[in-house]
């Protein structure tokens, strides 16, 4: 685990550290089992393909799920993340380095408590932003 | 077809309730499976350090493994469905041997024009409580149906 960063150190505009995937159909199919979402879309191409796509698809809570690890990864064991939001914009493929990045849009002190605010997002190789979203955290302070 | 109008009377029912007993082998799975290996939600002793004093489920067991989109039945009038969306509010740590009862309901319903036709978006809003009924998370997630 990182070390662990303050509130204090962060300033906006500052960009989170990119966390590489690499999704392999494995995966996709241990995320089924985990989460219970056994739709077919995820893991049988010729089901996939009969509904239009190219091939299986990466679940979109999948994605969400990995922005809360860019965020826990960065924040460390004193930080929390307090709430998390996405859109399932766009389709990404199993076997391709989707990338996990952030930027610090905001940082505030409210009700005694230090907030950075963030805009997050997955990345397909293309770079396009496939899963737009926010996350809020709250920062140990140094000043206490 | 159901109209938007009758969908939106189901606005506020509570479509589904369900009980998710939290076990670490569960909270280790939904680690596993997005590849996280934070000692936090694995290593025992490591988190015992911690000030939770212990293992806690990372935020992706919510994502992953929890009631946040429960359709209500036979009320979406088209074939296609479409996860659009989510939103979690993490408000207290969730731990294994917790009981988490999520209550999910219609949140709002609306129409929209899309390049298929017409387009209905399904807000579901789900309340996760532990089992001293303290609210634990708040999540919302968007299904297009279309």
């Amino acid at each position: 685990m990182a070390k662990q960063i303050f509130y204090e150190d962060i300033e906006e505009g500052a960009e989170i550290p990119a966390l590489t995937k690499h999704i392999t159909r494995r995966q996709l199919v241990m995320w089924a089992g985990a989460s219970g979402d056994y739709y077919e879309l995820h893991y049988d191409k010729d089901f996939a393909q009969s509904t239009g796509v190219p091939d299986v698809l990466v679940h979109g809570r999948l994605k969400a799920a990995l922005l809360g690890q860019l965020i826990t990864d960065w924040i460390g064991e004193e930080g929390r993340l307090t709430k998390l939001s996405c859109s399932y914009r766009g389709m990404d493929l199993p076997g391709e380095d989707l990338l996990c990045k952030g930027k610090v849009t905001k940082k505030y002190v409210k009700d005694g408590e230090h907030y950075i605010e963030c805009e997050v997002w997955t990345q397909n190789p293309k770079g396009e932003r496939t899963t737009p979203g926010t996350a809020t955290i709250v920062l140990p302070s140094r000043g206490r | 077809m159901v109209s938007v109008d009758e969908l939106r009377g189901m606005i506020g029912k509570e479509a589904k309730v369900e009980v998710t007993q939290i076990e670490k082998g569960m909270i280790k799975k939904a680690a596993e499976a997005i590849g996280d290996p934070n000692p936090l939600w694995q290593d025992e002793k490591r988190a015992r350090k911690t000030k939770y004093g212990g293992i806690i489920a990372p935020p992706g067991l919510l994502i992953t493994a929890m009631m946040s989109g429960s359709r209500p039945e036979g009320s979406m009038p088209f074939q296609r469905l479409l996860a659009g969306g989510g939103e979690w509010e993490f408000l207290l740590p969730i731990r294994a041997g917790d009981v988490i009862t999520s209550t999910t309901a219609l949140a709002d319903v609306y129409e929209r024009e899309g390049k298929a036709g017409k387009m209905l978006f399904f807000i579901f809003e789900t309340i996760h409580k532990n089992q001293l009924d303290e609210v634990v998370a708040k999540s919302r997630s968007t299904l297009i149906n279309y």
